[in-house]
């Protein structure tokens, strides 16, 4: 196959100049794909194919019945990003994860930026994830939020924009390690001596990582996963995990209280658990402090944690600031707590329960994205210029009728990457989202989740709604002479 | 090892077995028809009687014929102990604690689950009966393998090792009940030519028929019985398999063998004793029928018992504070 004819439209394209050129970072590799023996690429896609499906690197999806499970979509052609781009990614996401952070435990404890009048306390607690039960602890280190991934979009113009942060249980990140695993099996003749940095230390990173925040006092601590079960729709990342750390994956069965700590039910009786990297929503983690009808959780859980007995990560509370309303604050709280200029711009956001905002957004809902402030997954949005009237008028009325649960951002033209379709290649949207640990140090795996939009046109990059993914190689600083 | 984790092992590896021994039989079993023509349909009967699952297929199936047991016992997902069934449950266990089962062996499972859903699976069984039974088989024993090779030697491997030898030892009792009532049925029959394929069958089906040969030479029906209850170094006799449980389940709680710290090392213990003494002049004088029928109580109380100390011991947790 090669690329000839392929059209990069009117977008920025990840991987050819507007006039057609492949992008430096990108010669090597078109190279090599248009280089193999005709009908060998698709014959290694559909080995790669294969091999997802061999290891069952599956993902569930609600409300249908008949085979829950599916593999998520993989395409063979890689997303690359050239060293110069990423550094500043890299710097941008660290300063992001630090300002948050500050703001979080600011919120839990003295509200400086609210008294300085530059976040609105109603913001604060308006927010779904905020816990008045956080209110004055302090966790390890000080750390609140120790795993985040963030989104990230570019728009035509090439400017890459921050479009959300998931601080509760951000997924995905074991999709960007079996992806780079396929592609190195199935594809090694492309992918070899291109320099591409690894990203199979997540693993490692992340086990220091929850190690280094362990209570005081504990020497060799003891892990442990929290998953809601198997049927939840990250279940494999959430096993992939716990076997790469080589930590228990816990159900909440699994866990009592008992002797004052949190202890699993082992075929020994019971053992410790120091840190427990939860995949389960606040809501669900304690039947006795927030849902009492959660069958997911462990009794008597928080307040362990709130007298210091167990690590949660990441914190109880951390949702507070993945609200796409606080989102809008955040270069404030770069500028604010760290007194520096944001690095990754804030994509426009309108904050529907602003008078002003508001007006704008109902005037212009036909070329607005819609989001409830609180949803992930790509679930409620509306997008304007895709929409038809009477999505346009249900939307109105919703926004009028709850404007703190909307915001509205200008609708992006997301950068593409070409893509398998059949015998040739087609442009496709896509998204990435890095991967940040806040541990002793601040970790950005190079590179991230590339989720992409499979169905032609479409910008909903969810897997939920037809979308899939990519390897993504973030190149080396190049050899200096 | 969590107790979560080590029941599902241990139900992993047992569906596993199970599954493999439905496979052999049915195997086997199309091979004899096309050695004994006459007898064909007869065949068909004892194995659905093999599952203890004959009232469930008289209510769904018209009759015992070739192709409705071999849909019965393999892809009826309503039986629950067809080979589909048994995957599927393997499968769903397998999920469950992935992350503690070495990635080789997960995906030598999901991969026999794969080959069991494929499109046209059925059709290959019915066309081409010993070549989809032989695969099944070789799929379990890729397994095994990949348990053997990839997994740590600890306390998972144990349980999956004890959930396997209780399931076999239980599938090779089973095996030779149904024989015996169908090649038995009174001593005068003894020693005619057609007991002697029925019985090589059955010995196939549990691949001794070589071990056999090499042990006890001619086949005969008491030596047969012998053979598969009371060898202590074939690996279906149902005595080498209460001693690889014993084994394994000595090495979980790292008591001494021919001690006992809880009911199921003891249960387990006794059962062993008892084999360690007993001949095959003992079995036919009580009847084999009723002794595999002992035998196969006791396994389920072995089972019980493991149960109660691992899997489901009592909760133990701080009153609200």
């Amino acid at each position: 196959m090669n690329f000839n004819g392929y059209d990069v439209g009117d977008f920025y394209d990840e991987m050819f100049l507007p006039e057609g050129t492949p992008r430096p970072e990108a010669r090597a590799l078109v190279d090599r794909i248009e280089g193999l023996p005709e009908g060998e690429f698709v014959r290694r896609h559909t080995a790669a194919e294969q091999a997802l499906l061999n290891t069952g690197i599956t993902f569930t999806v609600y409300g249908d019945e008949a085979g829950t499970e599916r593999i998520f979509p993989f395409d063979v052609v890689p997303r690359i990003i050239s060293h110069d781009t990423w550094a500043p990614i890299e710097r941008g996401l660290r300063q992001r994860v630090e300002a948050l952070n500050h703001f979080i435990d600011d919120v839990y404890h003295e509200r400086r930026i609210v008294r300085d009048g530059v976040v609105p306390a109603e913001v604060v607690e308006s927010s779904q994830g905020y816990r008045t039960e956080c209110i004055g602890l302090d966790p390890p280190r000080g750390i609140w939020c120790h795993i985040t991934g963030t989104d990230l979009v570019r728009d035509r113009d090439g400017t890459i924009y921050v479009l959300e942060d998931n601080l509760r249980c951000p997924s995905g990140v074991s999709y960007v390690l079996e992806n780079r695993a396929v592609m190195t099996e199935t594809f090694p003749i492309v992918f070899e001596g291109l320099g591409v940095r690894p990203v199979q230390d997540y693993p490692s990173r992340l086990l220091t990582m929850l190690e280094e925040v362990a209570p005081e006092g504990a020497s060799r601590p003891s892990v442990a996963l929290l998953t809601p079960g198997v049927f939840n729709s990250a279940y494999f990342e959430h096993s992939f995990l716990a076997q790469q750390m080589g930590i228990e994956l816990v159900e909440g069965r699994d866990l009592d209280v008992v002797d004052d700590r949190l202890q699993m039910r082992t075929t020994h009786g019971y053992e410790p658990v120091d840190v427990l990297y939860r995949r389960i929503d606040d809501d669900f983690l304690d039947p006795t402090c927030f849902r009492a009808d959660s069958l997911l959780g462990v009794p008597g859980l928080m307040e362990l944690y709130q007298r210091g007995r167990v690590t949660l990560v990441n914190a109880p509370g951390t949702g507070v600031a993945d609200d796409k309303v606080v989102y809008s604050y955040v270069p404030e709280m770069i500028r604010y707590y760290l007194d520096q200029d944001p690095i990754l711009p804030n994509v426009p956001t309108y904050l529907c329960w602003r008078t002003d905002d508001r007006r704008y957004v109902l005037d212009h809902l036909a070329e607005l994205v819609v989001k409830p402030a609180n949803e992930s997954g790509g679930y409620g949005l509306l997008i304007g210029p895709a929409a038809s009237a009477g999505q346009l008028r249900d939307f109105a009325q919703r926004i009028a009728a709850e404007p703190r649960n909307y915001i509205a951002q200008p609708t992006l033209g997301l950068s593409r990457v070409p893509t398998r379709v059949e015998q040739r290649f087609e442009g496709r949207h896509v998204d990435l989202r890095p991967y940040i640990l806040f541990g002793r140090d601040c970790y950005v795996l190079p590179g991230g989740l590339t989720r992409v939009a499979l169905r032609k046109g479409s910008l909903v990059v969810n897997s939920s709604q037809g979308g899939g993914s990519k390897d993504t190689w973030v190149l080396a600083p190049p050899a200096k002479a | 090892m969590l107790s979560r984790v080590a029941e599902s092992i241990y139900w992993m590896s047992r569906y596993i077995s199970r599954a493999e021994n439905v496979a052999r039989v049915v195997g086997v079993n199309s091979q004899l028809q096309l050695q004994m023509p006459a007898l064909a349909e007869d065949q068909w009967d004892p194995m659905v009687q093999v599952t203890g699952d004959e009232a469930a297929f008289r209510a769904a199936y018209d009759g015992p014929t070739r192709s409705s047991v071999i849909e019965f016992l393999t892809f009826d997902a309503n039986n629950p102990n067809s080979i589909v069934s048994c995957l599927t449950r393997a499968r769903e266990n397998a999920r469950s604690v992935r992350e503690i089962i070495s990635s080789e062996m997960w995906e030598a499972i999901n991969t026999f689950y794969l080959f069991l859903q494929a499109p046209g699976a059925r059709q290959r069984a019915m066309a081409d009966a010993h070549a989809f039974f032989q695969h099944v088989q070789r799929s379990s024993y890729q397994i095994e393998g990949a348990k053997n090779e990839t997994m740590e030697h600890g306390d998972g491997w144990h349980f999956s090792r004890l959930g396997q030898y209780l399931e076999r030892g239980d599938q090779t009792t089973r095996i030779l009940d149904t024989k015996y009532y169908l090649l038995l049925p009174s001593p005068e029959h003894v020693g005619k030519p057609i007991d002697d394929l029925q019985w090589t069958a059955l010995l196939r089906s549990a691949s001794a028929f070589e071990a056999y040969r090499r042990t006890h030479g001619r086949v005969a029906a008491s030596a047969v019985a012998s053979f598969l209850v009371l060898n202590r170094e074939f690996p279906r006799s149902v005595h080498h398999c209460v001693i690889e449980a014993q084994t394994s389940l000595h090495a979980v709680t790292g008591t001494p063998l021919r001690r006992y710290a809880n009911s199921a090392e003891r249960a387990l213990g006794r059962l062993v004793a008892d084999l360690d003494y007993t001949d095959i002049a003992d079995v036919i004088r009580t009847g084999l029928h009723d002794f595999l029928d002992s035998i196969q109580d006791r396994l389920n109380g072995v089972g019980s018992e493991i149960t109660r100390t691992f899997f489901a011991p009592p909760r133990r947790t701080d009153g609200p504070g």
